[in-house]
């Protein structure tokens, strides 16, 4: 990745981030804190890793994204809306009645959503299956899920884990968004998971640690994952919970709450102010 | 006529699916780790590449499946009733019926009569749990034949599909020469006018053995075979309201939450008349070889012809 293309990758990671303050905004509701720390990675799948194309949301041949963590789903929203996918006025009405965006993703309505998801655990057995499907089609498509750290304290997660090794998914690639807060507090005080590195090499994965708020670990992360044959690999991303609105950023207050329009508007103006530096 | 072999639906099921497999490559099996005990391991035999043991994860299979649809696969994905539709409820719910996926679960070893296993596994609440989620086809095949028409229309329905399969090996009682099977379609087995029986499963055979010895005694019962649970049939319920005023349900399940409630609703919407729900009366079962079992419970024929003339004093 070239110099410009790391700088229009965080534009565009920055405009991300501006949609989903605009859409919990406007919802009144939703999960802004685990949605900014996981804008990075999720700019990186859909702006440069995946092989997806907005004007064929259901070609077969492509690769899969399921938001396991499935209340980020303001993150995902914004980059499917800046991608092209739907318009972005649709942000705006996000969690209302009548609206395609739900609170959580609906692969039934919303082009680009290829798994529904929300209730933690079931993304990434959902995103086994389809690692699956491409073997048994002999098809070369990989599979991306991501999953809450605190997420992980879901038992299904080590059922997946389990048998993404079992059938040598190397197709999978699951992402670890490690932020460190779930909604009762810290998870290391909620249900600790380290060390959550060994768990899943002891599962079986192919483990590799980055900064998920740093795109070029985040870009050799990924690209060390194609290289991996014969077992899945997880890439444990320690990120900023609330990344890049400085007063929501390490607030676990701010994990499922809507900013009021003063919060509201000093997040714009500090993402404005960052947009604008890269832009210059 | 039909043949009077005996044999148990769990294994129509298998055979049928391994049938169903040769034309449709896109078939996929999912157990876990009860292939011997589903059935599904006939499958297995004739096409090991298709098959995908899940182990004793049954959360993780469902979800397994929802990708496997997702991507244009059609999984049967296979465990004993009480797992595959209690443990795994919430998979189902969020992952295959919210996003109508084209998934088909099957659960086997259901009702008392799974036998001595005891209470923990005789699943007596798997057709209330799957008729609670929109768009899932409920069906509870009653012989061989049926179970094998019901796993061809479960394949040819784009959408989730729960498949009820006994363990206990029983009589097959329909005629292949003269069956059809429709999805949401009861079928008539024995006309009349004094009362409707309506029964599903396992025990119409049963039901329909007891409305042939009441005949006998001068009552001339009608009898229902309602393999379908949801789309419930509303007509053949109506006509049968109106035209003999009273109905019975016999089901190997919970009276609370199955056939019984589902055609109360139907009567007390469209035609209300008198129902009594016959099956098991919200307590657990325990063990005992089946038949025992289905005799205690009064859900054999001669129990069912006796509990009926009661109901019609």
């Amino acid at each position: 990745m070239n110099n410009q293309q790391l700088l229009e990758l965080k534009k565009t990671a920055c405009k991300v981030r501006m949609q989903i303050i605009e859409g919990v905004f406007n919802a009144k509701s939703g999960h802004p804190g685990g949605s900014l720390s996981s804008a990075d990675m999720i700019t990186y799948l859909y702006f440069k890793e995946m092989n997806v194309d907005p004007q064929n949301p259901r070609d077969p041949k492509r690769d899969r994204f399921v938001l396991s963590k499935g209340h980020c789903a303001p993150a995902l929203y914004g980059a499917l809306a800046l991608k092209g996918y739907f318009s972005v006025d649709e942000i705006k009405s996000l969690r209302h009645i009548g609206a395609m965006l739900q609170g959580h993703p609906d692969m039934k309505h919303t082009p680009g959503i290829d798994m529904s998801s929300g209730s933690l655990g079931q993304g990434i057995s959902a995103a086994c299956g389809m690692a699956l499907a491409a073997k048994y089609d002999g098809s070369d498509y990989r599979v991306y899920t991501m999953l809450g750290d605190g997420e992980c304290e879901e038992g299904q997660v080590w059922e997946a884990a389990m048998f993404a090794s079992h059938y040598k998914l190397d197709n999978l690639c699951v992402v670890v968004d490690f932020n460190g807060l779930q909604i009762d507090g810290h998870v290391n005080d909620v249900a600790g998971l380290e060390p959550i590195d060994k768990k899943f090499e002891s599962f079986g994965f192919e483990i590799i640690k980055i900064d998920g708020n740093d795109f070029a670990q985040i870009e050799s992360a990924f690209e060390k994952a194609k290289t991996v044959k014969g077992k899945p690999t997880v890439i444990i991303a320690a990120t900023v919970k609330g990344k890049g609105v400085s007063y929501m950023e390490n607030q676990v207050g701010w994990h499922g709450k809507a900013p009021n329009a003063g919060e509201y508007k000093t997040a714009m103006e500090e993402l404005q102010t960052q947009l604008k530096a890269l832009e210059a | 006529m039909a043949e009077t072999k005996k044999i148990a639906t769990r294994e129509s099921f298998g055979l049928a699916l391994c049938e169903l497999a040769k034309d449709h490559p896109e078939i996929v099996v999912l157990d876990a780790d009860l292939a011997a005990a589903t059935k599904t391991e006939i499958f297995k035999k004739a096409y090991p590449d298709r098959f995908f043991d899940c182990g004793i994860a049954e959360g993780n299979m469902i979800g397994v499946a929802a990708g496997l649809a997702a991507c244009g696969k059609v999984p049967f994905a296979a465990s004993f009733a009480m797992f595959a539709t209690g443990r795994a409820y919430e998979q189902i719910r969020n992952s295959v019926g919210y996003p109508h996926l084209n998934v088909k679960i099957a659960g086997s070893h259901a009702g008392i009569t799974v036998g001595e296993d005891g209470a923990t596994h005789q699943c007596c609440e798997d057709l209330a749990l799957m008729r609670t989620i929109p768009g899932m086809v409920v069906l509870n095949p009653a012989d061989h034949y049926e179970m094998t028409e019901a796993v061809k229309a479960a394949y040819a329905y784009n959408g989730p599909v729960y498949i009820r399969l006994g363990r206990l090996a029983i009589e097959t009682f329909n005629d292949p020469d003269n069956y059809h099977f429709e999805i949401g379609k009861g079928i008539t087995l024995k006309e009349g006018n004094d009362v409707t029986v309506i029964a599903t499963g396992l025990v119409v055979n049963e039901a329909l053995k007891a409305v042939k010895a009441l005949e006998e005694n001068g009552v001339n019962a009608r009898l229902i075979n309602m393999h379908t649970i949801k789309p419930i049939d509303k007509d053949i319920i109506i006509k049968a309201a109106k035209e003999t005023g009273r109905i019975i349900t016999v089901e190997e399940h919970n009276v609370i939450g199955g056939l019984g409630e589902a055609v109360c609703a139907v009567t007390a919407e469209n035609c209300p008349v008198p129902v009594n729900k016959i099956g098991v009366e919200d307590i657990y079962g325990h063990s005992g070889p089946a038949l025992g079992l289905l005799e205690e419970f009064g859900l054999d024929a001669k129990g069912l012809e006796k509990k009926i003339t009661e109901l019609l004093k």
